[in-house]
Formats: C-alpha cells, sequence, structure tokens
C-alpha cells in the first residue's frame, strides 16, 4: 500500500499548530477584550433569570407568548415552563436561556450590521458569501477547538462558539431583506434626496424587517441547538445534563435534557416566527404601531390603542434598534 | 419661456468598456453593433433637447428605446456615461452629491410606473416623506401632505395605508406625493401605463387638470402614442436610445420623420390630433367697407377660390361672398359687397379638434375658424378635413398651415 503522502507530506498540521500557538501567545489581550461584554451580558441575564421568582418567569413567558403567537402559543408555554421545573431542570433552563439570550443579542449585534453592510454592497456581499458558505459547511464541533485555544473552557466560551454557530443566517436574511426591497421604492427613496442612511431607516429596513425576523428565528434555533454541544466545552445548562446522560449512559437523564431543551425550542420557535409573520400578513395598522416602536416614532394620535399594550414584542425589537444604530 | 430642462449629447451606456461603446458611436455605429462587438447596451445615445418651463414634454418610443434610463439620467438615479444635464441653466453632471440631493430635495420629483409607494407608510406619511427627508417639522409636512391630497382627492384616505387603495388611487398619492415638495419639474416614468384604460383616461384628463393649476414642467415617459398625442404640449419619438424626433403632436402625426415613426401613426384617430389651428388655411378676408365687387372678383381669383369670408372693422366674420352672388350682384346693378353677403355659415374655435367638426363638413360650406376674441383667423374647406383623415395622401394643405 501506498499513497500521496510517501511523496510528499504537507506539514499543515504543524503549521496551524504553530500560528494558533502564536495568536495565543500574542493576541491574548484581543481575546479577553471580546471575552468581556459577553461574559458581563451573559452573568447579567443569568442572574436575572434566576433571580425572578420562577412564577414571574412563567408569566412573563406566557404574556410575550400569548401576545406574539396567540393563546395556544401562551398556554403551551405555561404548561412546557413548568413541566421542566417539575423535572427538577429549572435553573439549568434559565442558563440555557441565558446562554441563548446573550448569544442571540451579539449575533444581532454583529450580524446585522454585517448584513446591511452586504446588503448594500455587492463588493462586501462577494467577499462575505464565501466566509458564510464555510461557516455553514463546517461541522459545530470543530468551532469548539479554536474556541478553546484561544478562549479556555466554560460558560463564556460555550456562547462564544454558540454566536460564531449561529450568526450566518442573521447575515444572509438581512442581505436578501435588503436586496428584497422592489428597486423601484429605493428608487423613490432616492428620487426625494435621501442619504444612503435617510434611505435605510425610512425605506430599506423597515421593508427588510419580516425577513430579517425569519433570519433572527433561525439564529436563535442555531443557537438552542450550539448551546448543547457547547456544553462539550463545559457549557453550563441543560447541554450539560444532557451529556452527563450520555456519558454514564444514564437514558433518562439524557432524555429529561433534551425534552426540556425541545420545550423551550419550540416556545422561542413559536414566538420570534409570529414576530415575522405579524409583520407580513397583519393589518397595515398593527404593523404600523409595531414598526412605530421599533424604529423608535412616537405614536401619532389617530393610532392604534395596540401600541401601549403591546409591550412583550418590544424586548426583541430593542435589540434591532440597538443593532441597526 | 425660458429652458427648465436641457440635455446635451447625453449618453448612457451599460456594461464595463464604456469607453470602446461612446467610440463606436462616435463612428456611426448602430446600437446592434456595438452590442454585438463590445458587449455594452447602448441605453441612450447622443440626445439633445431643450424643455421649457411649463411644458408638458412627452417621451415616447418602444419599450427598451431607453426611456426610463433617459429620465432617470435627468436626476441622476443613473449616471449617465457622457454629456450635459442641464437645470435651471445648472449643470448637475458636475455638481457634487449634496447638490444631487439638494436638487432632488427642492427642483424635481419622480412618479414611477408601479407607483413605489411606501408600503409600510399611511397615505399621509407618503406623501410627506420628500418634506421629512427635507428636515421639515412634522406639523408642517402633516399639514402640506393634507394640503396636496386636497388637490388630489384623496384627503378623506390620509390614515390608511396603499395596500387598501385601489391602482388608480394609489397613482394619485404617488402623484401627490411628487407634488407635495412643490417642486418645479416632474418626471414620470410611464406613470399611467400600469392602470385599466379607463382609470388611465381619467388620470390623464386629472393630470391636464392639475396642470392647468400648478404649472409644473412634466417629462411624461410613455409608451402609448395615444397617451403622448393627448397629453403632450411636444413629444420627443425615441428609438433604441436615440431621439428621432421632435415636435408637437400635429407635427408627429402629419410630418413623420420616418418609418418607425409613421407606424404609430397609422392607427390613431387623427381627428383627434388635430386642431382646427394647424390644419386650418389662413385665407386673408374681405373686409366690409373696404373691398368692392372688383377687389372680391380679383381676389377670388388670386386665391383661386370661388367663396371667401367677410369681415367687419373688428375683424369678425360676417358673412361669406360666392362668385356667383357677385355675378348676380354686378347684373342687377348693386354695387356693395354687403349686398352679396350670405349671413348663414358655420364658425369654429380654434382649438377645436378636427373630429368636432365631422357634422358641420356635410354642409360642405367653408368654416370660419375664430381666435380666442371671436376674430377671424383663417378657413376650414371640408375636403381639407377629410384629407387630414387618411395618413397617406399627400396634402397641400399641411405646408402652408405650419410654417
Ligand atoms: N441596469 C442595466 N444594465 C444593463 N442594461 C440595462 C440596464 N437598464 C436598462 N438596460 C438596457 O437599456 C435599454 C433601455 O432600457 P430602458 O431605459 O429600461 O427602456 P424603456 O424604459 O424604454 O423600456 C434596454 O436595452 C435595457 O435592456
Ligand atoms: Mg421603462
Amino acid at each position: 500500500m501506498s499513497d500521496p503522502s510517501d511523496l510528499f507530506l504537507l506539514p499543515l498540521e504543524d503549521w496551524i499548530q504553530t500560528a494558533v500557538e502564536w495568536v495565543v501567545a500574542n493576541w491574548r489581550p484581543v481575546f479577553q477584550a471580546i471575552r468581556w461584554p459577553i461574559s458581563y451580558t451573559l452573568d447579567g441575564l443569568e442572574a436575572a433569570l434566576q433571580g425572578i421568582p420562577y412564577l414571574v418567569v412563567v408569566i412573563a413567558m406566557f404574556a410575550i407568548a400569548w401576545r406574539t403567537a396567540g393563546w395556544r402559543t401562551g398556554v403551551f408555554s405555561i404548561a412546557a415552563m413548568l413541566f421542566i421545573g417539575f423535572l427538577g431542570l429549572w435553573d439549568k433552563a434559565m442558563t440555557t436561556l441565558a446562554i441563548v439570550f446573550t448569544a442571540v443579542v451579539f449575533c444581532v449585534i454583529v450580524g446585522l450590521p454585517l448584513g446591511i453592510m452586504a446588503g448594500r454592497s455587492d463588493r462586501f456581499w462577494s467577499w462575505l458569501r464565501p466566509v458564510l458558505d464555510v461557516m455553514q459547511t463546517t461541522p459545530s464541533f470543530v468551532y469548539l477547538v479554536p474556541v478553546v485555544m484561544l478562549f479556555g473552557i466554560g460558560t463564556v466560551p460555550g456562547v462564544i462558539a454558540t454566536i460564531i454557530f449561529s450568526l450566518p443566517p442573521l447575515i444572509r436574511l438581512t442581505n436578501l431583506g435588503l436586496r428584497q426591497v422592489r428597486t423601484e421604492v429605493v428608487e423613490a427613496g432616492l428620487a426625494f434626496g435621501s442619504t444612503r442612511w435617510q434611505l435605510l431607516k425610512e425605506v430599506q429596513f423597515p421593508l427588510a424587517l419580516p425577513t430579517i425576523m425569519a433570519g433572527l428565528n433561525q439564529t436563535l434555533l442555531l443557537a438552542m441547538v450550539m448551546s448543547v454541544i457547547a456544553a462539550m466545552i463545559g457549557a453550563e445548562g441543560l447541554g450539560l445534563t444532557v451529556l452527563r446522560g450520555i456519558g454514564r449512559l444514564d437514558v433518562g437523564l439524557a432524555a429529561i435534557g433534551g425534552i426540556s431543551i425541545a420545550l423551550l425550542a419550540i416556545i422561542l420557535d413559536r414566538v420570534t416566527q409570529a414576530l415575522g409573520q405579524a409583520r407580513r400578513d397583519g393589518p397595515p395598522v398593527e404593523r404600523r404601531s409595531w414598526l412605530a416602536m421599533t424604529l423608535g416614532s412616537r405614536p401619532r394620535p389617530g393610532g392604534t390603542p395596540a401600541t401601549g399594550e403591546n409591550d412583550s414584542s418590544r424586548g426583541p425589537s430593542e435589540r434591532f434598534s440597538k443593532g441597526g444604530g | 419661456m425660458p429652458v427648465k430642462v436641457r440635455a446635451e449629447r447625453l449618453s448612457k451606456v451599460f456594461g464595463d468598456s464604456p469607453g470602446a461603446a461612446l467610440e463606436m458611436l462616435d463612428g456611426g455605429a448602430s446600437k446592434d453593433e456595438i452590442l454585438r462587438e463590445t458587449g455594452n447596451v447602448v441605453a441612450v445615445s447622443e440626445v439633445r433637447f431643450d424643455i421649457e418651463e411649463g411644458e408638458i414634454f412627452m417621451v415616447m418610443g418602444l419599450s427598451g428605446s431607453g426611456k426610463s434610463t433617459l429620465v432617470r439620467c435627468l436626476n441622476r438615479l443613473i449616471e449617465p456615461t457622457c454629456g450635459d444635464v442641464l437645470i435651471d441653466g445648472e449643470n448637475i453632471l458636475a455638481v457634487d452629491e449634496g447638490r444631487v440631493r439638494e436638487l432632488r430635495r427642492t427642483k424635481m420629483s419622480m412618479v414611477f410606473q408601479h407607483f413605489a409607494l411606501f408600503p409600510h407608510k399611511s397615505v399621509r406619511e407618503n406623501v410627506e416623506f420628500g418634506l421629512k427627508i427635507r428636515g421639515a417639522a412634522p406639523a408642517e409636512r402633516g399639514a402640506a401632505a393634507l394640503d396636496t391630497l386636497r388637490l388630489v382627492g384623496l384627503e378623506d384616505w390620509a390614515e390608511h395605508y396603499p395596500a387598501s387603495l385601489s391602482g388608480g388611487m394609489q397613482q394619485r398619492v404617488g402623484l401627490a406625493r411628487a407634488l407635495a415638495t412643490d417642486p418645479g419639474i416632474l418626471l414620470m416614468d410611464e406613470a399611467f401605463s400600469a392602470l385599466d384604460p379607463l382609470i388611465r383616461r381619467d388620470m390623464q384628463d386629472e393630470l391636464l387638470d392639475l396642470q392647468r393649476k400648478v404649472r409644473k414642467t412634466i417629462v411624461f415617459i410613455t409608451h402609448d402614442f395615444h397617451e403622448a398625442l393627448k397629453l403632450g404640449d411636444r413629444i420627443a419619438m425615441m428609438r433604441d436610445g436615440k431621439i428621432v424626433q421632435v415636435g408637437p403632436p400635429e407635427e408627429i402625426v402629419s410630418r413623420p420623420a420616418d418609418d418607425y415613426v409613421v407606424d404609430f401613426t397609422r392607427d390613431i384617430d387623427r381627428g383627434r390630433v388635430f386642431s382646427c389651428a394647424s390644419i386650418m388655411r389662413k385665407i386673408p378676408p374681405l373686409q366690409l367697407g373696404k373691398d368692392t365687387l372688383d377687389t372680391a372678383t380679383r381676389r377670388m381669383r388670386q386665391e383661386s377660390r370661388d367663396a371667401l369670408h367677410v369681415v367687419d372693422g373688428e375683424g369678425r366674420p360676417r358673412g361669406i361672398v360666392h362668385a356667383g352672388a357677385i355675378a348676380r350682384s354686378v347684373q342687377a346693378g348693386e354695387p356693395d359687397l354687403a349686398d352679396a353677403l350670405l349671413d348663414g355659415f358655420p364658425t369654429t374655435p380654434e382649438t377645436a379638434r378636427i373630429a368636432d367638426l365631422y357634422t358641420m363638413c356635410g354642409d360642405g360650406l367653408p368654416i370660419a375658424v375664430l381666435d380666442s376674441r371671436g376674430a377671424y383667423a383663417g378657413v376650414l374647406m371640408p375636403l381639407d378635413i377629410l384629407t387630414k383623415l387618411t395618413p397617406d395622401v399627400p396634402d397641400p394643405g399641411t405646408r402652408r398651415a405650419m410654417p
């Protein structure tokens, strides 16, 4: 038996090893700087979710689900959350939620501007697109190795791996959403003398929003998936429960962890999907009030009273305006 | 009237080697040849025109002839490859981006084929858009938007969304949005092409109505020759990026520059195109008190006609004299022109279309054409009218009617 390596062995393995070691040794401050805001957000969110009485969390989840996705999803979310609690996994579920929300927040902060830039510049998009292709075809656990080398192990590196893994769809769909806005409508914006920023704020972004919401939905679900895999590098939460169950061949433990994750995923999926859907199909008046909130403009007299009571959708929407700004 | 918009040798080439394409264009190559050899599309090719203030200037051509590209070069939504565009004498291709935005905000606005309303904004917010972009305060722009909506009859729809409006109403919102910034120039790219025929006709009438009130300089793109004839003060006929003929509707119809234009003129209702003024003969009338039976006979021989109109001191027609009547008067020994006068004769205002005269033609009498003051301006023979309605018969009257 012979193979090409008899002729020539490419020492890529050594090169990468050397390169990563060099980066780790010399770029330490950079990685610390990246770590800090993530760790800060994660700790804050986790402390909040763990600190709030569980009944408040359940009711809040119900309210959000009910206002966005209707009463069925509302009722389902009460049942699901209580069920997770009865399994004895409440704390772990809260940690998982904190991980997922933190990852999504940073995905929005990073992905929305990148998606917007890609949507407005063919050149930038032609450069970014292959990067996203590589990111999306790389098996999820492959992210874990460099993350561990650069950031160590624990929940924060787990969040970082989750961010990298779940970022592409948001960028892609933001880009797509902007490009889908009809040429004539963009021309109308420009023909009245809009600056690029005015065009984005008044025309492109609001019209791309349903597509961007679909991207957010996908990103959120991927974050959910990755939060489990991230348990392999020490991220806590439900993922760790599953991992432990598998490690000990404890089918029961792995199963209750898995069920809890699935229940959380269903709730989050329904809610974010409904957010995007409402924008697409909802009666214009309702749509306007939501947009008015999202974009931070004041509701007008003669608008609908829905504006005031629609608090539930404010959480996710505020993250958008932050990312867009 | 001052020139509001001027284009000078304006060209637009789509593709990656516009330089080579322009060179071939200079050498007289056609659009097809250039596409074959360089792969570039010459969308607009050395166009020049002057549009006067207050004029409706129609750009007419088949789909793909470069109309949309041309109109977008006027506000630089599309960057021309070469040439000049002067708006009020200012070359807008020489100014920076900020100045272009300023011009778009104040001097010109645009109406689109598929309305291009902002679906996430209410009708009022749509109409306010230009003012908002300009930085106007909410109260001020709201009031202005309502005023403009009143102009197009949609003030009751201010808080509705575009999706709940019919096509015609949506385009009226588009029109209101364009008018709200009170620009001097309106660019309308096939603004009515997407509407049903009946609605389209209403919108055309409404635009003419509106134009009487607001007096804008309008560049109106269309592929509908009837629309061009109806709305246009002048029409530019466009083919393969070139303007092959510019002129008032009557001129385009009566003297088409080439076969391309002839094709359009074939199946139009000519009676609706020609005004009486455009085809009447300016034969000087006889004057009561000045002309005698003698001079009348001489004039008839000169003009080789057997009847002439007679006007009074104010130039108003009083009647018509026939050669036969003169002969009879002379025989009867009545020397006065007034005695030979026949006073039952048809008249028409000079702005009337010849389609309005068909019943009058039945009498076979010469029709006196009156100007806005009621004075005699010329004469129309029923035969002139009938020849005008058939395209291919050479028409001796045309030269004199339109110098
Ligand atoms: N962005 C573009 N890229 C390449 N070719 C274009 C582009 N826009 C228009 N064209 C070409 O330019 C020509 C004129 O198009 P257009 O101005 O849209 O014509 P019209 O409005 O008269 O139908 C057509 O041949 C069209 O294919
Ligand atoms: Mg067009």
